[in-house]
């Protein structure tokens, strides 16, 4: 038994979803309880989804326990069928219909019908939802592609170059309720459009089961994200001979190394290798001057492995960070996530326990977190910068604007993303070096909160022109108008200050000169 | 009764179950813990539906139950132990415990009120156990609260004083003006259940007169009635017309006469009817389907059609007590088509072919009901929101105005020539 406050991953039913969601043509006949349809409104709410996820929920009841479930199965199986006419047809239990052993995908395909059914077996009580969908994913395309297997030959990545026309690849693994994985797949097409390579087939997102049948049209699979698509690829490989590659492409290293592999995977020469390195403003934002005081920031990275890999490369090598802390909640990636550690000499942390992420930052005291939401409310506590670059997410990680994390543009969010909340983090300290400086007008407010609520209360009480009766001192008219021409932020601050030199100094009378005065004689 | 039409459907469903309510139940009682013993899937559920409005430290977890808890009853019933005690060392300001069952404990049966009684044992003093089943198998959504308030009633100690006991969760603003009105009413000894403090509950017996303020308590209504207490029959207090007859039964009860009532709550009522008018204005002739989810239709239903003049083409409901809702269901107009339980895809068949000016259902339902060009109200807005009370009656109406407004300005022309 685990005590879970907050869960980085839901069960891996909710994965199975995100691949039937992602999907056209598919449905999925969910046995479960009611209740379980909350999932429903990751996609509608966070996602914003028009089009309800395609599960039909059999919703059994204590009362239907005592009888025959098993029938309320292949009611609901029929009633599915015949209203969504689904080309292939995915049937399972969540965690409480895994107890009562229904064997709903057995139920399916003793019903008699034409499209192929997919049986997914996925133990709730050990696995979660990342890898629910990769198994989802895995066994939908070994259940259309199989037959295919004796008969065809292995695929040769060089067979564009037979069959006389442009290499052909698919992309797997994004799917609904990834990070932005929508813009990223445009812009790795993009990207390979231009390096004179066609997309074959993008699944799980957008695809229909003709399209997964399709798959072996290409030459090679580019594995777009790991926690969903290795074990796809890895069966493809194994049967077809198809290979898929290795790198991810988010950040401009990883990019160009990516473009490297598929070149090398399709023996296809690499003509524009040196403009690569100008695709995306990056490389310049980050070299550029204003850029200095980047230098050394201290990173606290935790997420997905795919992305907390990548972006703990990114901010090493592409912006001068330090990293002072990276994990991740993906168990399947841990002995990636602990190898890129080690090259960054920290310890990677590998848990599903949100607190411990939190202790773990607090202790690293960075001055920038990169995490999921989760991370981003921890850090919001401690008071640090933070940028979502992982799921879980929340609404507002999904925006309205293109905003891919992977190749060139992608290069150019990451920017955006992580150094905004550092500058207004910089702000700060602007506002701690000049906070002596009259050149702050009232209203100059950091964006970070917490500092406003102070200032307020400063802004409001007009102290300036009260005389203080307490320490039995006198405001000048000079004085106080030099005072109200102090920032809000620091001028209690200034007042105190100048008083208390008064008193010290036994003057009387606080004029213009005596401010300045006493700022020389505290600073 | 009026001449309503009823109707039960049963098939697939899109409802919560009942451990969503646990995301108002732990703001009521800061000093509870709700501890559902259950599976990832319970933990995500919570966790979605309560969003991130909360985040912090919660009060309330999952025991995940794993694999090797299944193959053994009484290894889970030592590991529930071990995960009660880890909790208590970290959060030693709880008071009272929930144990919450789901659909997964009460599958394997793990006996969670036999744990109650052994850690109440331990405890003592210290932390007090209860434990109901908010599973989905058993309860929808609000029932959760049905079941909570149930598994204390054992802990209320007998009086015989003379009460007012309001059950129900209020918001606090709404619960102090309700407090406040009986006060004027000649009322005072009154209190709410739950309370504020898990640890402070009421005392009751047989001169405890109960009123309802939420129409999802068949349970705990039940027990209130087995220890005594009478039950105020009477609407709920939602509406105006809902409140001022709930103000009526409850004066009653008390023998305080119709014509003080009125003395007191007059200026109240014309003060809402004029809050009022301009949400009738876009309301009024308005289609209205209600899904169901909370329970609270019916009574949502009557206020928005006897107070806001809108039409009632369905109103659905994943459960009906015709006895608690007698008087609510008198109030409906004549042939109102009541559906108890779903079918979630006829349900939306007959959405799509009434074609309605508003749909009150679920959030996995509203924005595909948008994108078909349907307006909607999410229903989760209904127990988070302060609504019940004469005082609340407009801001009950913004919330189904809102959306047709917004529909309005949207889709004006002015927007699409500039």
């Amino acid at each position: 038994m685990e005590l879970t406050l907050w869960t980085y991953e839901g069960p891996p039913h909710v994965g199975a979803m995100r691949i039937a969601s992602s999907m056209k043509d598919i449905h999925y006949v969910l046995h479960a309880p009611q209740g379980d349809t909350y999932a429903d409104l990751l996609f509608t709410m966070i996602e914003r989804r028009g089009q309800r996820p395609p599960v039909t929920y059999t919703t059994f009841q204590a009362r239907d326990l005592g009888g025959d479930t098993a029938e309320l199965v292949k009611k609901n199986i029929k009633e599915a069928v015949e209203r969504f006419k689904p080309k292939t047809l995915l049937v399972g239990e969540s965690c409480t219909a895994e107890l009562i052993q229904d064997q709903p995908g057995a139920l399916a395909k003793g019903m008699g019908f034409d499209m192929p059914i997919v049986n997914l077996e996925l133990p709730a009580y050990s696995k979660k939802e990342n890898w629910g969908a990769s198994e989802t994913f895995y066994q939908l395309t070994r259940t259309l592609l199989k037959e295919k297997v004796s008969s065809s030959e292995k695929i040769s990545p060089l067979r564009w170059k037979e069959l006389g026309r442009r290499p052909k690849v698919n992309i797997l693994g994004p799917s609904l309720l990834g990070f932005r994985c929508r813009d990223d797949v445009i812009e790795i097409q993009r990207i390979l459009s231009e390096q004179g390579i066609d997309t074959n087939v993008v699944a799980p997102l957008g695809a229909s089961p003709d399209d997964i049948e399709r798959l072996i049209d290409a030459e090679i699979n580019i594995c777009l994200y790991q926690e969903i698509a290795e074990a796809s690829c890895e069966w493809l490989k194994r049967n077809f001979g198809m290979e898929y590659t290795n790198t991810i492409p988010i950040g401009i290293k990883n990019t160009i190394e990516f473009i490297n592999e598929v070149h090398n995977k399709l023996d296809l020469p690499l003509t524009n290798k040196e403009e690569l390195e100008h695709k995306s403003k990056l490389p310049w934002y980050s070299k550029s001057v204003d850029s200095n005081y980047l230098t050394g920031k201290r990173v606290f990275i935790f997420g997905d492995g795919t992305h907390a890999i990548a972006a703990a490369k990114i901010a090493k090598d592409e912006l001068g960070f330090e990293v002072v802390g990276l994990g991740t909640y993906s168990r399947e990636m841990a002995r990636q996530v602990r190898a890129t550690a080690k090259e960054l000499n920290v310890e990677a942390l590998i848990t599903n326990n949100y607190l411990e992420v939190e202790d773990a930052m607090k202790k690293a005291a960075p001055e920038l977190v990169l995490g999921t939401q989760m991370e981003r409310h921890s850090a919001k506590r401690l008071g640090i910068p933070c940028s979502v670059i992982s799921t879980p997410m929340h609404v507002q990680d999904v925006p309205a604007r293109y905003s891919p994390q992977m190749g060139w543009e992608g290069a150019n969010v990451i920017f955006d993303d992580w150094v905004h909340p550092l500058m207004m983090g910089l702000e700060e300290h602007l506002i701690d070096m000049f906070k002596h400086d009259f050149e702050f007008v009232d209203g100059h407010q950091s964006h970070l909160g917490h500092t406003a609520t102070e200032t307020k209360d400063l802004i409001n009480s007009d102290d300036t022109k009260d005389n203080n009766p307490k320490v039995g001192i006198i405001w000048t008219e000079s004085g106080r108008a030099e005072l109200t021409k102090i920032p809000f932020f620091v001028r209690g601050k200034v007042k105190t200050n100048t008083e208390k030199y008064a008193i010290l100094r036994g003057i009387p009378e606080i004029s213009d000169e005596t401010l300045y005065d006493a700022k020389a004689y505290f600073s | 009764m009026s001449k309503v039409e009823f109707n039960k459907e049963s098939g697939p469903r899109e409802v919560f179950c009942g451990l969503t309510s646990i995301v108002w139940l732990h703001r009521r009682m800061p000093d509870a813990f709700f501890l559902v013993v259950g599976s990832r899937t319970c933990a995500h559920l919570i966790q979605s539906a309560a969003g991130v409005m909360i985040f912090a430290e919660p009060r309330f977890g999952t025991a995940i139950l794993e694999e090797k808890d299944l193959a053994g009853l009484a290894d889970a019933h030592e590991e529930l132990d071990r995960v009660v005690n880890d909790l208590i060392a970290r959060r030693p300001e709880i008071k009272t415990l929930f144990l919450v069952g789901s659909c997964p404990s009460e599958v394997i049966k793990l006996d969670l009120a036999t744990v109650a009684e052994k850690l109440n044992n331990r405890f003592l003093g210290q932390v007090r156990f209860v434990n109901y089943s908010g599973s989905g198998i058993e309860t929808t959504f609000t029932q959760g609260e049905d079941g909570a308030l149930k598994a204390l009633i054992p802990l209320m100690e007998s009086s015989n004083e003379e009460k007012l006991l309001l059950v129900g969760t209020l918001a606090n603003n709404v619960e102090d003006r309700f407090k406040k009105i009986f006060g004027n009413l000649g009322i005072s000894n009154i209190e709410s259940f739950p309370p504020r403090q898990s640890t402070e509950l009421p005392k009751i017996g047989k001169n405890t007169k109960v009123l309802l303020t939420q129409p999802y308590l068949s349970e705990t209504v039940r027990d209130l009635k087995h220890r005594g207490c009478e039950i105020i029959s009477a609407p709920f207090p939602l509406g105006i017309e809902g409140s001022t007859e709930w103000f009526l039964a409850a004066a009653k009860a008390f023998k305080i006469s119709e014509l003080k009532v009125h003395e007191i709550i007059s200026p109240l009522i014309n003060r809402a009817k004029l809050a009022l008018e301009s949400h009738k204005e876009i309301l009024k002739g308005k289609r209205l389907f209600l899904l169901p989810e909370s329970q609270l239709e019916i009574s949502l239903a009557r206020f928005l059609h006897n107070e806001c003049e809108m039409d009632l083409i369905e109103v659905g409901t994943p459960y009906l007590n015709k006895e608690l809702m007698k008087e609510e269901i008198n109030l409906l107009p004549d042939n109102t088509k009541i559906v108890e339980g779903q079918h979630v895809e006829k349900q939306l068949d007959r959405v799509r072919e009434s074609n309605p000016d508003l749909v009150v259902c679920g959030m996995g339902l509203a924005n595909p009901l948008e994108a078909e060009g349907i307006s909607t109200k999410w229903s989760i807005e209904m127990v988070f929101s302060p609504i019940h009370g004469i005082d609340q009656a407009a801001d009950l109406a913004g919330l189904f105005s809102k959306p047709l407004k917004r529909n309005q300005i949207l889709t004006s022309k002015t927007l699409v020539t500039h």
